[in-house]
């Protein structure tokens, strides 16, 4: 379908229909020719090409049927590419036109010159281009204006030669509103295409007059000028002042994009102003933001990514307007998943359960990814408000016993990350273990397997659990496969009777049988720790330690990007949450920039939290991997610095320097004996090492229960260890008694 | 700033193709149609490829798109957009693809008038229509001189929204506020949001250069300010407007805005709005109340899913509003499954009816008075699927229009006009409420 139209709309017009246009542009009737000239056009539109009929059409410049005119101005403007010769029969007219008595041909002649864009033609602009920048006419002034930055794009030399930028910046003092707007809009134009021309520099004296403008020209006018305002950097508190109070009256405009341009304008010179009367600013500005919430589902979107950045400036600006951004039936999903952001960032202690029972609302939908975004705003919403996280994982536990199998899926993954802030809900483990054969996404596996490890002391069975993912090892997802793991080390750390045959299976697996090498890495890391006969407990100490609780799961800027973001407010960088150079990218933008910019999206990512970006590409195991394999890195070198990670190191996660580097680092550190020797020799060696070791151990571990022997008494240390190690974490009572089972249990094996 | 303007219609032709810029090439057309209309996974109104944006809005079955290049101002490109469909609107009564093709030439002009190199110019309704018509005929009063220059003189001007030369025999304004109030109600009954989007409608058929000044009952503005003025106003002989300010208490205005023909430095400094008002009707100013919101209608829906076969209604809605008046129009939308096969209805009054491709029962009333209460009971019999999936339940949504009811509790106070002729003039004043989001949860 889609095919054959574009082919139609290429195809060649058949020699019929050009001759009968032909005929009918050269027609002795005049309606006849206004009647070619339309189907010309919309031939053109079509995207038939028609510039064959360019001399006819030509022949109709020459009319007082204003109509006319206009739709052949249109035509030249679109081919005069085409025909840059001809172009020239038209300059005659052209200059005619623009000394017209009727102030409409003036400003129609001069406007559509600046659109024609051949060489030849900017030669005969000088002087009519002129004139009109005199005209009396505000009308012709306005246009004739903007014709400056056309014709700067077309040939800068000759702009600056004729003095007309002087010009236009006299005309930042005319006594028409819109003059004044025209011409700050078409020096800001020439100011950013090349700054070295100073084009448009704002003083004192003009910045009195645009705040005159302000008041009284149209609200795109207004909006220009605010860009412009909010560009200028004041040089006083005075001056700040002075211009937050003149523009802050703009908020109350019709206009969305007037009300953002005056936000932003206000937002960025508050800054200058004395805090007291910056919170009164704060406070003015909110209810105007809240009405954006009501425009038109686009204008909404824009309105909605700003407030966004400004809420992560100010977080508290829009605290008591909850229920405004609570998501209609209706809403474009767009902007229901952004209002959920909005929530999850204005929630307090005051609002919140508000918001829970708001959320729970949207649980319970049908579309998918909102559900899936508003599971996950709960979690968002229980880490950060300490006091809400029972009310939340109560909330998640009754939208696990809807059964949904995405709902079930996406709280899994909120509830990991709840573990990771507040230990104590272990009670609920048994509800999520029930729902094991659902899972059928890597990263609720990943989620769920990493909570059975963390808690493997607790959970009587989770040796079998583990099995049943160990079987179907090489079929799994890597992340999952990475979670598997550390799961079945932990447990094998924690109740070595459990799991021996387990940790040998896995091992085997992820290094023998696999071939991505953050699998491979941290299997060979795992198994050479296991390795370490002379001092077990550092491998617990190392594989077992107190991590840190995390503090946030919201997404936020970095200080440096938000900052930047903010000076570019209602801009689509401001709805992309990305700076300009990166999806610009063409022309005024260096190499150095995007190159900068690669940067910062580096960094970027590696700060997000490695689960939103694996949700992001949940179906692409790489992309997945890679963060997940960061953060790892990270928690590395958490626990062997004790927080005290080199800078480098945590200046750039993502470069895999600095990360070897600490992991070079780690074995001199804790002096591991087993590893001291193959540290300084080359890499095969050191793989033949560790598939010794781990050959020994294994075997003699496995024989180890039966005779005894000296692998046995490792094991018992091993135990020993884990014993001490599960009371001082075992905090709530009923967890307590588990392991002294075990330890009944293994002493009757021996 | 925009590059050029393109309209599509549902199948993805392409009708109007205006580039700004050199570098809004042809075959972008190509590249929106693939990437956007035939795409069913578009979910956001941007999309940027490579350096170009296009910024899109749908309207009736036709995209308008914008094209941009550089990191344009996303809030202006919607706002200009949405203006355009406004103006089409207004040119020729609905902007759809019948309207386009039909017009396709003026649209051009419009286009070459309001945007020039992408930045846009002069979007007022009136002011264009002075020079830019649908007859050609008209236009010729565009050729002429003296004319033009006038034209010109108030597309630009300090009050580009008025021409200087207006004369009525008779001089009247026509105020109509008209109220949107939202309601959100969760199952249990509880509001979980209510507000009011208030718009305040202006006809003024008014002599010269008048000066207006326009009195609300707004809570921050009679607090602080003196209340004499009301009582000084000799141009005021309306009859509703007495009536009204027996009704005494005042409104709190959570936000205004304004018609760019109101001073806004006045309304900042002592919340006083005036205006020389453009001729004819126009939005004078739109506001939005949060506080002491009177909801007209009090719903109380009861939905049982009987089994997997069979879903009992029984919805009672009571007026809230003094028996003096009556609502118009009032019709609820009741959701039923996707699975629905037949439906029964009983109604105490009004008509009741099943609208399976919206998947709803309609419950129209014409006219409910004040003070009563009229009930649906209904009951929506189920096809058995094999995957049985979960109703989502869309709330329940209620519209209607009530005249001389305010949700606010909004009052005109008084308008006053001064004009160096110092003619007196005739003020009408009406109210309305009606329904915006209204909906409830079962």
């Amino acid at each position: 379908m889609a095919m054959s139209r574009i082919r139609g709309a290429f195809a060649v017009p058949k020699k019929g229909e050009t001759f009968e246009l032909r005929a009918g542009l050269v027609s002795q009737y005049a309606y006849e020719r206004k009647e070619s000239i339309q189907k010309t056009i919309m031939a053109m539109t079509l995207g038939k090409d028609v510039s064959a009929l360019f001399p006819d059409v030509l022949k109709n410049i020459a009319t007082n049927d204003l109509e006319q005119k206009k739709l052949v101005y249109l035509y030249l403007m679109n081919y005069a590419k085409s025909h840059p010769d001809l172009c020239i029969l038209a300059v005659n007219t052209f200059v005619q036109d623009s000394e017209d008595p009727n102030p409409l041909i003036r400003a129609l002649a001069i406007r559509t010159m600046g659109c024609i864009r051949v060489d030849k033609m900017v030669d005969y602009m000088e002087e009519p281009l002129r004139k009109t920048l005199r005209d009396e006419s505000p009308y012709v002034r306005k246009t004739a204006a903007i014709c400056v930055a056309k014709l700067f794009d077309l040939n800068p030399a000759l702009c600056l030669e004729n003095g007309f930028l002087e010009m236009l910046q006299e005309m930042i003092g005319d006594p028409n509103p819109m003059v004044v707007a025209n011409s700050v809009t078409a020096l800001s134009e020439i100011y950013h295409a090349a700054p070295e021309t100073q084009a448009l520099k704002v003083t004192t004296n003009t910045l009195r007059k645009l705040l005159m403008a302000l008041n009284e020209c149209t609200e795109w006018g207004r909006v220009t000028i605010l860009t412009t305002l909010a560009e200028y950097k004041t040089s006083e508190v005075n001056e700040s002042e002075h211009i937050c109070e003149r523009v802050a009256p703009q908020f109350q405009h019709a206009n969305p994009s007037v009300v953002l341009a005056a936000v932003k304008v206000v937002f960025l010179h508050m800054r200058n102003v004395n805090p007291e009367l910056a919170k009164t600013y704060l406070k003015k500005m909110a209810p105007p933001l809240v009405t954006l919430v009501s425009s038109a589902p686009e204008v909404q979107y824009v309105a909605l990514r700003n407030i966004d950045l400004l809420l992560q400036k100010q977080p508290d600006i829009l605290n008591k307007e909850l229920r405004v951004f609570f998501c209609k039936y209706n809403d474009p999903p767009y902007v229901k998943f952004q209002k959920l952001e909005i929530m999850v960032r204005i929630a307090n202690d005051r609002n919140v359960d508000q918001l829970l029972a708001e959320l729970k609302e949207y649980a319970l939908e049908v579309d998918m990814d909102f559900v899936r975004r508003a599971v996950k705003a709960i979690g968002q919403v229980a880490i950060k408000i300490e006091s809400a996280s029972e009310k939340c994982v109560n909330t998640l536990l009754d939208l696990i016993n809807t059964k949904v199998n995405y709902v079930v899926q996406e709280a899994i993954v909120v509830i990991k990350d709840i573990f990771r802030k507040y230990p104590g809900y272990e009670g609920i483990i048994p509800t999520l273990c029930q729902c094991i054969d659902e899972l059928d996404e890597p990263n609720a596996r990943a989620a769920l397997i990493w909570i059975v490890g963390q808690y493997a002391e607790k959970i009587s069975n989770a040796g079998d659990i583990l099995a049943g993912f160990v079987e179907g090892f090489n079929e799994e997802f890597s992340q999952t496969q990475l979670q598997i793991l550390t799961a079945v080390v932990k447990l094998f750390l924690k109740r070595p009777e459990k799991a021996q045959g387990l940790v040998q299976k896995v091992l085997q697996a992820a290094t023998a049988e696999n071939d991505n090498p953050d699998v491979r890495d941290r299997a060979y890391v795992y198994w050479r720790l296991l390795s370490n006969t002379s001092d077990p407990e550092a491998t617990k100490n190392i594989v077992l330690s107190d991590k840190p609780p995390i503090v946030t799961t919201i997404h936020s800027l970095p200080p440096a990007l938000l900052d930047q973001l903010l000076t570019e407010l209602s801009t689509l960088a401001s709805v992309y949450h990305k700076p300009p150079e990166q999806f610009v990218g063409q022309g005024r933008f260096g190499a150095d920039a995007v190159q900068r910019a690669a940067i910062a999206e580096q960094i970027e990512n590696a700060r997000e939290s490695p689960l939103a970006a694996a949700a992001a590409a949940a179906a692409v195991t790489g992309g997945a991997a890679a963060p997940q394999a960061q953060s790892n890195v990270e928690n590395l070198l958490d626990i062997d610095f004790d927080g005290t990670a080199p800078a480098s190191a945590q200046k750039e996660p993502g470069d895999g320097m600095s990360g070897l580097e600490g992991l070079a680092g780690t074995p001199v550190r804790v002096e591991s004996p087993a590893v001291g020797a193959p540290a300084g020799s080359n890499n095969l060696d050191d793989l033949l090492g560790v598939f010794g070791d781990g050959g020994a151990t294994s075997s003699a571990s496995g024989s180890g229960a039966p005779n005894g022997g000296g692998a046995g008494a490792d094991l018992m240390n091993g135990f020993a260890g884990l014993d001490l190690s599960g009371n001082s974490m075992a905090s709530p009572p009923a967890g307590g008694s588990q392991p002294k089972k075990t330890n009944e249990d293994i002493m009757s094996l021996f | 700033m925009l590059s050029g303007i393109l309209i599509f219609n549902q199948k993805g032709e392409n009708l109007i193709f205006r580039a700004f810029r050199s570098d809004c090439r042809p075959r972008l057309a190509d590249i929106f149609r693939i990437q956007v209309i035939s795409n069913p996974q578009v979910r956001s109104p941007i999309l940027t490829l490579g350096s170009t944006t296009f910024s899109h809005v749908k309207h009736e079955n036709i995209y308008l798109v914008a094209v941009t290049k550089s990191n344009a101002n996303a809030a202006l490109v919607f706002e200009f957009l949405y203006r355009l469909v406004v103006l089409g609107k207004s040119y020729f009564g609905k902007l759809d693809e019948e309207a386009v093709k039909n017009n396709f030439v003026l649209i051009y002009e419009l286009l070459d008038e309001i945007l020039d190199y992408g930045y846009p110019q002069n979007t007022e309704t009136d002011t264009l229509k002075m020079y830019i018509t649908t007859e050609g005929v008209k236009s010729a009063i565009a050729n002429s001189a003296t004319d033009s220059s006038r034209i010109t003189m108030q597309a630009t001007g300090a009050l580009s929204w008025r021409r200087a030369d207006v004369k009525y025999r008779k001089n009247e304004a026509f105020v109509d506020v008209i109220e949107d109030v939202n309601l959100l109600m969760s199952a249990t009954g509880t509001v979980l949001r209510a507000d009011v989007n208030g718009q305040i409608i202006m006809r003024a058929y008014l002599s010269g250069t008048p000066e207006c000044k326009f009195g609300l009952n707004d809570r921050l503005l009679l607090d602080s300010g003196d209340s004499s003025t009301s009582s000084s106003t000799p141009g005021n002989r309306d009859g509703t407007m007495k009536a009204t300010r027996a009704a005494a208490g005042s409104v709190t205005l959570e936000d205004c805005q304004f018609h760019q023909c109101v001073k806004l430095g006045r309304f900042d400094a002592d919340r006083i709005i005036s205006f020389v008002p453009p001729d004819g009707e126009f939005e004078l100013m739109r506001y939005r109340a949060t506080e002491n919101v009177n909801l007209p209608f009090k719903v109380h829906p009861i939905v049982r899913e009987v089994g997997t076969t069979k879903v009992e209604y029984s919805v009672a809605i009571k007026a809230n509003y003094s028996s003096k008046l009556f609502a118009t129009n009032v019709v609820i939308r009741i959701p039923t499954p996707l699975n629905t096969a037949k439906t029964t209805e009983r109604t105490s009054q009004g008509r009741a009816k099943y609208e399976p491709e919206h998947n709803n029962i309609v419950w129209k009333i014409a006219r409910f008075s004040g003070g009563s209460e009229f009930v649906l009971t209904a009951e929506a019999t189920l096809t058995s699927m094999t995957h049985q999936k979960a109703w989502s339940r869309p709330p329940l949504s209620l519209s209607f229009s009530l005249l001389m009811f305010t949700s606010s509790g909004l009052l005109v106070r008084y308008l006053k006009v001064f004009e160096k002729s110092n003619y007196s003039s005739v003020k009408w004043v009406r109210y309305m409420t009606r329904a915006g989001s209204y909906e409830i949860r079962f």
